[in-house]
């Protein structure tokens, strides 16, 4: 379809050509207290038909803002103050109200962060995907028809049941799906993602990725993907533009960009990031000096001129034009000759990390059921696990493993079930941390995700130190000023830092803070449950550092949650594989990382979009994570494993054995068959699901489920 | 869900019960003599007890508690003290007219607080938007008598449009009772009008700004579409609730409103028997005025499940 073109009298008309969105220099400022602050510089990029680009770039870099200006869906406050924005040739900034709604209904559609809000929490799924059908004018049923279509051409199994849902009754990755069906109802030439994948669990993301790659081919639609997870964007896009300070300093070919960057603030994003299976015996983590200007700064004529390593007086006075590097690679920097003095940290000398000590953390056959309505749901499922001295155990697995659970029972905030052993330093702890003497409370402390809900709000970063230092250390008077200053001091915390109240540190400062006040009483150990994952990737990177500084001072053990097995591999020395309240694998992290893996392991690392687009098994687990209340017979991950064995898997549980020095697993096929069976599947294409009768089988537990 | 109800009720007459204490210790612990009240300071010592021997009230706490919870139970609230019946007819006959009032008062009030406060949302920091808020923040903090009053002085007097009192002739048809109770629920409606409007406009102001407006908006929706299938039923949700209050406080009775109009519902009611140390008459009031209470809530309750699911599915437990 063609579309009317209507332009203001005098303005040029676009180029001809078949660009599904071109943005145009585009300039975008926040009206705040009636100052405009200007958070996009003049972006211009274009998306052909059935081409993928991917937007990367910090919190605040302003890329979700382009997104959002693209289909003019626009906070209040927001005022494009120059550009302009085609899509099929029609300009986005002057279009009417009337003709813009027409156009989104047809000709633009986004999918976003966090399904489930994007569906009303009060009508079923069915109305409100017909209705995406409806808007366009076709009958009652027609509508219905193509809804319980698009609803099957994004692998939903049971359309017509999903229909007859509240979006609440739905898994977050089944949300994700009907979301991206609404979207493609129109058969849009522009289609946003923006975070499509964040917050769901690895095995979801990557099976929406699958999806979205997969309709990529069928639709020609023009795909923008914004999402901070650089291999999500690796794993889907073919052009990235990389975002600083509201420009694009970086553009071209996804794979080429992220192989060899050519513009500093690419090179030291991407080295910031634990890759390349490096670990913290090896090398710190590159960080970028400073921090994102704030919106709304005035910026010399380079934007990244006061962080980059590179920059001389013609960074500040001449604003660098696009350097065309060939193949539709650009990049907006002075001295790309220059790139190459730019070398990476050297490996730190000296071996792996040190003798593993004896056991700080003890856990023998600890459970943990909770008790709801009458039905109790085991959480914790006789968990043997050591954590040694000075050593950092990463817990990892889906949500609804059991992973915070295990954390909360070590902290004392849930009481373990009578029976089981949780000893610190040889001794057993109290069930409940009110109940244990503050010496116990001093030796295992917390870092949270998000440590704005864990600092008060109403205090200064030093009396919120104070205080842990005079609650924990029994420290009194001048000594506790020397603790607390002592302390800033590991976290390269400031003076001034230290007058200001939380809300007035950015969030890396806040998560030293929070650290720091973790570390207050020497702890023996720390359980950092997601640490870094509200960070971005260079503000990640230092606190990583920090982390594995500190532990090097001070001994201390971790126990580190983490979904992203990057951050895992570097700071862990050993890994433990959760599996609905179960530890289904532990071993050095080395070793887990090489593998044989459990199955459910090896499902985990195949799921991980990397960055350096590196081949290797694929495999999708059907069905979701059983209701832990109803966890299935035999092995609880029968139902969902691609090497399930009918006969065994669900009638025996397999124990937790020890298959080589240092390397436990659950699994009843034996490890050198698992080694052969893995390495084939590396070398294959082929996709690894979940066979049918084991779906059968986990069909049959869920319908016992009393829930 | 009958669980839940179940469960709700029983809740209920916990409520009520104490609800009865609390009435009872607050009307029987102050010191005051009862037939003393009644009969006047000269009334001689002899008749002053032989009054209080004839309405029991010379008798011990316990013996008295014990009789009105026994009472409560079998809805026979006694006879009253002042005109000797039983209390619970006369009690009856006035929550019925305050239902009346407040009734046509939420009738008027709801629709059009409702629909105000949504277009105000829509049309958010306007001018139409500004000034449905000004004129609700200034409606309501008018006092209702004021209101009232004026209504009276204007519809009522000098334009002679609709009657000052509220009471319609004995067995006025239905138009006419309206007619006569028009202008006191006009001055209770203007009251809440404020009030709900500004209730909704909130909700609807949040939902507006929430993802799944976005997902409508992206797929193409009419401005109104949007509003009557995805912001009407997620944003009434915290105005149902307030409504539920509101309605609990317009049966207690807006007595100004009834001594202006002359109407003789449950405010006039218990201020008379408070007055007069009509004992009987106040403890079956009060508690009739919680019944409503309790029933206006779980109505609300059952209204708010019915809109959201999610809360739907708590209840089913």
């Amino acid at each position: 379809m063609t579309t009317m073109i209507d332009l203001p009298p005098g303005a040029p008309v676009p180029p001809g050509d078949h660009a599904a969105l071109r943005v145009e220099d585009l300039s975008l400022s926040y009206i705040v207290r009636g100052i405009a602050r200007p958070v996009l510089r003049g972006v211009t990029f274009e998306i052909k038909p059935g081409e993928s680009y991917g937007l990367v770039g910090e919190s605040g870099c302003g890329k979700s803002t382009t997104a959002y200006a693209a289909v003019r869906y626009l906070a209040r406050n927001a005022r494009i103050t120059g550009g302009r924005i085609f899509i099929d040739g029609s300009d986005m900034t002057t279009m009417s109200e009337d003709r813009l709604r027409e156009f989104r209904m047809r000709h633009a559609s986004m999918v976003y962060q966090d399904p489930g809000a994007a569906l009303n929490p009060t009508t079923k799924v069915g109305p409100q995907v017909i209705e995406a059908f409806a808007v366009l004018g076709e009958s009652r049923p027609v509508a219905e028809a193509h809804a319980l279509e698009a609803l099957e051409r994004v692998q939903i199994a049971d359309p017509r049941r999903v229909m007859q849902r509240y979006p609440h009754q739905l898994s977050g990755g089944m949300q994700q799906r009907i979301v991206i069906a609404m979207a493609l109802a129109s058969d849009p030439k522009l289609l946003v993602l923006d975070e499509p994948t964040t917050g769901l669990d690895a095995t979801v993301e990557a099976s929406v990725l699958d999806l979205v790659r997969s309709l990529q081919g069928e639709t020609n639609a023009a795909i923008l993907l914004i999402a901070h997870n650089l291999g999500v964007i690796r794993s889907v896009c073919d052009r990235v533009g990389v975002m600083y300070a509201g420009k694009i300093v970086e553009e071209g070919d996804a794979a080429a960009v992220f192989d060899k960057p050519q513009h500093p603030y690419t090179l030291a994003l991407l080295r910031s990031l634990p890759r390349h299976g490096i670990r913290k015996s090896q090398r710190a983590l590159a960080t970028i000096p400073g921090s994102l200007p704030p919106v709304g700064a005035t910026l010399p004529a380079c934007v990244f001129v006061d962080r980059c390593p590179l920059a001389t007086e013609i960074c500040r006075t001449i604003d660098p034009p696009p350097v065309d590097l060939g193949d539709g690679r650009t990049s907006k920097c002075h001295h790309i000759d220059r790139l190459p003095e730019l070398t990476e940290a050297p490996a730190r000398a000296g071996a792996e990390h040190a003798e593993q000590g004896g056991a700080a953390l003890e856990l023998s056959g600890l459970s943990k059921t909770f008790h709801q309505g009458g039905h109790s749901v085991p959480a914790l499922v006789g968990i043997d696990l050591t954590i040694h001295d000075g050593e950092t155990l990463g817990l990892v697995g889906e949500s609804g493993s059991g992973k915070s659970t295990l954390a909360r029972t070590i902290l004392g905030i849930e009481r373990p079930d009578a029976g089981g052993g949780l000893e610190l330093d040889s001794h057993q702890l109290a069930g409940r941390s009110t109940d244990r003497p503050t010496e116990d409370k001093r030796s295992i402390q917390m870092v949270f995700q998000n440590p704005e809900s864990a600092l008060n709000r109403g205090w200064t970063a030093r009396r919120i130190l104070a205080r842990s230092v005079r609650k924990l250390t029994g420290l009194r008077g001048k000594a506790i000023d020397k603790r607390v200053d002592e302390l800033a001091a590991n976290l390269r915390l400031s003076q001034q830092h230290l007058d200001l109240k939380p809300r007035q540190l950015s969030g890396g400062l806040k998560q030293r803070l929070a650290i720091a006040r973790a570390f207050a009483g020497d702890p023996r150990i720390v359980v950092a449950d997601e640490p870094t994952s509200a960070l971005d990737v260079s503000v990640q990177a230092a606190i990583l550092n920090v982390l594995s500084d500190l532990q090097v001072e001070n001994k201390t053990s971790y126990l580190l949650i983490s979904h992203d097995l990057g951050v895992v591999r570097y700071l862990a020395d050993r890994i433990a594989v959760m599996y609905l309240g179960r530890i289904m694998e532990v071993g050095d992290s080395e070793v887990v990382f090489r593998g044989p893996n459990h199955p459910y392991t090896e499902a985990l690392l195949s799921a991980i979009p990397k960055v350096d687009g590196e081949p290797g098994a694929r495999i999708r687990l059907g069905g979701e994570i059983p209701s832990p209340a109803n966890p299935p017979s035999g092995c609880v991950f029968h139902t969902r494993c691609h090497r399930f064995m009918k006969g065994i898997c669900e009638v025996t549980e397999p124990p937790l054995i020890e298959v080589e020095p240092g390397h436990q697993m659950r699994c009843h096929i034996p490890v050198e068959e698992l080694r052969r069976l893995q390495a084939e599947a590396r070398r294959s294409d082929e996709v690894l699901t979940t066979p049918p009768e084991a779906l059968e089988a986990a069909e049959a537990t869920a319908e016992n489920d009393p829930a | 869900m009958v669980r839940y109800l179940l469960r709700r009720l029983l809740l209920g007459l916990i409520t009520l019960w104490l609800l009865a204490t609390i009435v009872f210790a607050i009307t029987n612990i102050l010191p005051t003599d009862v037939g003393r009240t009644i009969l006047g300071p000269f009334a001689p010592p002899e008749t002053v007890a032989a009054l209080n021997e004839k309405l029991g009230t010379n008798r011990p706490l316990p013996v008295r508690y014990v009789e009105s919870m026994i009472g409560l139970v079998t809805l026979n609230f006694g006879d009253s003290f002042v005109s000797g019946s039983p209390v619970l007819p006369q009690v009856l006959g006035a929550v019925g007219r305050s239902a009346k009032l407040a009734g046509l008062a939420l009738l008027i009030t709801i629709p059009l607080s409702i629909a105000a406060g949504l277009y105000a949302a829509r049309r958010r920091d306007r001018l139409a938007d500004r000034a449905i808020v000004l004129a609700g923040v200034t409606l309501s903090s008018i006092p209702e008598f004021v209101t009232g009053t004026i209504l009276v002085v204007v519809v009522g007097v000098q334009l002679d449009l609709l009657p000052v009192l509220a009471t319609a002739p004995e067995k006025a048809d239905l138009v006419t009772q309206i007619r006569y109770l028009l202008l006191p629920a006009v001055a209770m409606a203007i009251v809440y009008f404020g009030y709900i409007a500004r209730m909704t406009r909130a909700g609807a102001i949040e939902v507006l700004q929430s993802d799944y407006i976005r997902t409508a908006t992206m797929k193409g929706l009419t401005t109104s579409q949007t509003m009557r299938r995805h912001v009407l039923r997620n944003a009434l949700v915290p105005t149902v609730a307030v409504i539920a209050v509101q309605i609990g406080y317009l049966f207690g009775g807006i007595i100004a409103v009834e001594k202006i109009f002359n109407y003789n519902g449950m405010g006039a009611t218990m201020l008379y028997a408070a007055q007069r140390k009509d004992l009987p008459m106040l403890t079956a009031g009060v508690i009739v005025i919680g019944l409503v209470y309790m029933l206006a809530t779980l109505a609300a309750d059952l209204i708010i499940a019915w809109m959201n699911p999610r809360i739907r599915l708590e209840t089913e437990r």
